[in-house]
């Protein structure tokens, strides 16, 4: 019965605090704290490019900013949505519900078009560094998501000029069987035709198939000069894997139009060389970047962050700063101050927020380097081509977001 | 070029040598679940995660200490199975007398918690492993250049295969394992160890888990995640096959493999789920499988 009393007494005390913090920083900041959501794959196959390291990304970007905004503390919470919609969705409504005001990292397109719908119907914000289809800054776009790093367009038609520039005319693709797959097909489908080259035919692959032999057999029968790769993770690691091995890459070429750092890294220079890799973000690109991935580096055991990870930074921090500058946390106020920003950080220059909420920013073109040529385990990638940000990703006038207005 | 429903013959034949490749697979890892269904009555759920164990261990042999891959075809089996006889020797052999679903659940965690161990330490990226040197190339069969390492492995598995065969079902070896399983007390009072015997056929069963394991390492990405992607599969395998029929479970997992292929050429989308359309319909015919018997 007393230890119940003491129980009931320290609840309440800690309410009053509560209520207390509430106060004081009313009418600035909702609940009295900042809540960022970090929901992402935590487990599953594409853990390595968000995942864990999306967390520390975000608690980083927490830090530099000094832990607290307007007088208000600032948390990470996170979650792992299994790369299922229904349960991404189901928990971005309850942390929507609860104090969370923002979901940042989140990798899969699938999942990632559910929480946008989620963060619309409860007016909050969504930025996401992690999925590549373009269908949230088009069909599914709206006011509360923006779209962060990359997206299928952007890794998509970098690599295609460059390898369509190389003499690779005709293409068959290798496609995974989900929205971002089929994003990624048509985003470099339309690169390779406005190039002048021509796609020859194409087979759609279940996600996370384990064996890609028989997918690359067709690809081979078909005769394209190219063989695109619109999957990511570890179905592109196997894709590449099986075309050495069956000695496809000694008469066609391989394009991967989503490869990622920790990729190149598992699957091996000598597996990975000559392959181009189209990223908004590379650890070893400037003194800025570098500086940044090696105190990542360091919470990570060792591991070098993905753009995605570098995306996830950049977005918690700037909605940091705009939460700053609008002087309140109210999600309009916090969105307008955004897309009124010019973001600058350790990993991003120049960025702009447009009105269909993709931040557009340079890109860049790299490619794998030979076993010779690299001096460490990090050292994958040389710089091809910089990409200015309005031809890197798909402009305004070929949006099919219904917020623009034509 | 002659045609089948617009698909080049040549073409279709690739197809099928590969899905044979992948049967090989399929056959090893359900030929271990069957062995151990068989003779233990215990579903072992955790078969993918110690497969994926082989796979590790191939990798962390020759990382860490520049062993070949001769080496590991002998010790990431044996490195497996001595881990599956801890298994046995300290959860498994509780639950013989309940109802085989404990095993199933006890196998079942055990799975979970390998794979986030594995996770844990190594990421999901997956670990390089490069294909032996001897075995690189690839022999022209005239249709297509198959590439020398899958010939080994399609070699290999059916060497293994007739062998554990012939072993259970031809020697006397096998005729007291038959035996105990069947009337444990009756053959230990002729002296055979059972329980012994017991330990040794679920450590050979996992152990050809750790031995396909080793198979996949060149070929495929080897990474804590590449067991689960290939259990359920198996599952569906032994089920189609009969449950705990040795040679059910050679047959159809080969038989699957080259359904599978098929389906990759003419309706790729469908290649991930032909094989539960197949395990549906079988067991609306015959619910004890293929080659099961019904008890």
């Amino acid at each position: 019965m007393k230890r119940n009393l003491i129980t009931a007494l320290a609840a309440a005390i800690a309410l009053l605090a509560a209520t207390g913090a509430w106060a004081q920083a009313k009418g600035k900041i909702s609940g009295g704290v900042v809540k960022i959501g970090v929901l992402d794959d935590m487990s599953g196959l594409y853990s390595d490019i968000g995942g864990q390291g999306d967390v520390v990304a975000a608690q980083m970007a927490v830090d530099e900013f000094g832990g607290k905004v307007l007088g208000a503390p600032i948390q990470v919470v996170s979650a792992d949505h299994q790369n299922k919609p229904d349960v991404g969705a189901n928990k971005a409504r309850e942390w929507f519900d609860g104090d969370v005001d923002i979901i940042v990292g989140t990798v899969n397109s699938g999942v990632a078009i559910a929480i946008s719908k989620v963060a619309n119907e409860k007016h909050r914000l969504f930025i996401d560094s992690g999925a590549g289809s373009t269908r949230l800054t088009n069909e599914d776009c709206n006011p509360y998501t923006i779209h962060y790093e990359y997206d299928t367009y952007a890794t998509g038609t970098a690599t295609a000029k460059a390898v369509i520039a190389n003499g690779g005319k005709t293409w068959f693709f290798l496609t995974a069987d989900y929205a971002f797959g089929k994003s990624l097909q048509l985003d470099t489908t339309n690169a390779v035709n406005a190039a002048g080259g021509k796609v020859v035919g194409s087979v759609l692959h279940p996600l996370s198939a384990s064996d890609f032999s028989s997918f690359l057999l067709q690809a081979q029968a078909s005769g394209a000069q190219v063989i695109g790769l619109a999957n990511a993770g570890g179905d592109t690691i196997n894709s590449v894997k099986a075309a050495s091995e069956f000695g496809i890459t000694k008469k066609q070429k391989l394009a991967a139009l989503l490869i990622f750092d920790t990729d190149v890294h598992s699957l091996g220079l000598n597996a990975a060389q000559g392959l181009y890799a189209a990223e908004g973000f590379y650890w070893d690109h400037d003194n800025d970047t570098r500086k940044w991935s090696k105190a990542f580096g360091a919470k990570m055991g060792g591991k070098m962050p993905t753009m995605v990870n570098a995306g996830t930074y950049s977005s918690t921090l700037n909605y940091l700063k705009a939460i700053q500058a609008a002087g309140t946390d109210d999600p309009d106020a916090v969105v307008k101050k955004l897309k009124e920003m010019t973001l600058n950080d350790a990993t991003v220059k120049g960025g702009k927020i447009r009105a269909d909420g993709r931040m557009v920013h340079e890109f860049y073109l790299y490619q794998v380097k030979s076993p010779s040529e690299s001096k460490g385990e990090w050292d994958l990638y040389k710089l091809v081509s910089t990409i200015p940000g309005d031809q890197a990703f798909q402009p305004l006038s070929l949006s099919r977001c219904p917020l623009i207005k034509k | 070029m002659t045609e089948i429903f617009g698909v080049p013959i040549a073409a279709l034949f690739g197809q099928l040598v590969l899905g044979l490749v992948n049967g090989c697979f399929y056959a090893m890892l359900s030929l271990g679940l069957a062995i151990i269904f068989g003779m233990l009555n215990i579903i072992n759920f955790a078969h993918g995660a110690l497969y994926m164990m082989g796979a590790v261990f191939t990798w962390f042999f020759l990382s860490t200490w520049n062993l070949s891959w001769w080496w590991s075809l002998l010790l990431a089996p044996l490195a497996v199975g001595i881990f599956g006889i801890v298994v046995e020797r300290v959860f498994l052999k509780r639950l013989y007398k309940v109802d085989p679903l404990y095993g199933l659940l006890l196998t079942f965690g055990l799975a979970l918690v390998i794979e986030g161990l594995f996770r844990y330490k190594y990421g999901v990226s997956g670990l390089p492993y490069g294909i032996p040197e001897v075995f690189q190339g690839a022999l022209n069969l005239g249709f297509m250049f198959l590439p020398k390492y899958r010939a080994i492995v399609v070699v290999a598995t059916l060497v293994v295969c007739f062998t554990t065969w012939f072993v259970i079902e031809r020697t006397q070896l096998g005729a007291y394992l038959r035996a105990g399983t069947e009337n444990p007390p009756l053959v230990q009072a002729f002296g055979i160890n059972v329980p012994a015997m017991i330990t040794l056929t679920y450590a050979i069963g996992v152990g050809l888990a750790g031995l396909a394991g080793v198979l996949a390492a060149p070929t495929l990405q080897v990474s804590p995640l590449m067991g689960s992607n290939l259990i359920i599969v198996v599952f569906a395998v032994v089920v189609i096959g009969g449950m705990g029929s040795i040679l059910g479970s050679i047959v159809t997992g080969l038989g699957l493999g080259l359904i599978e292929g098929l389906t990759k050429v003419f309706y790729s989308q469908a290649s991930n789920t032909v094989v539960f359309m197949i395990m549906a319909l079988v067991l609306l015919v015959r619910p004890a499988g293929l080659f099961g018997r019904e008890k």
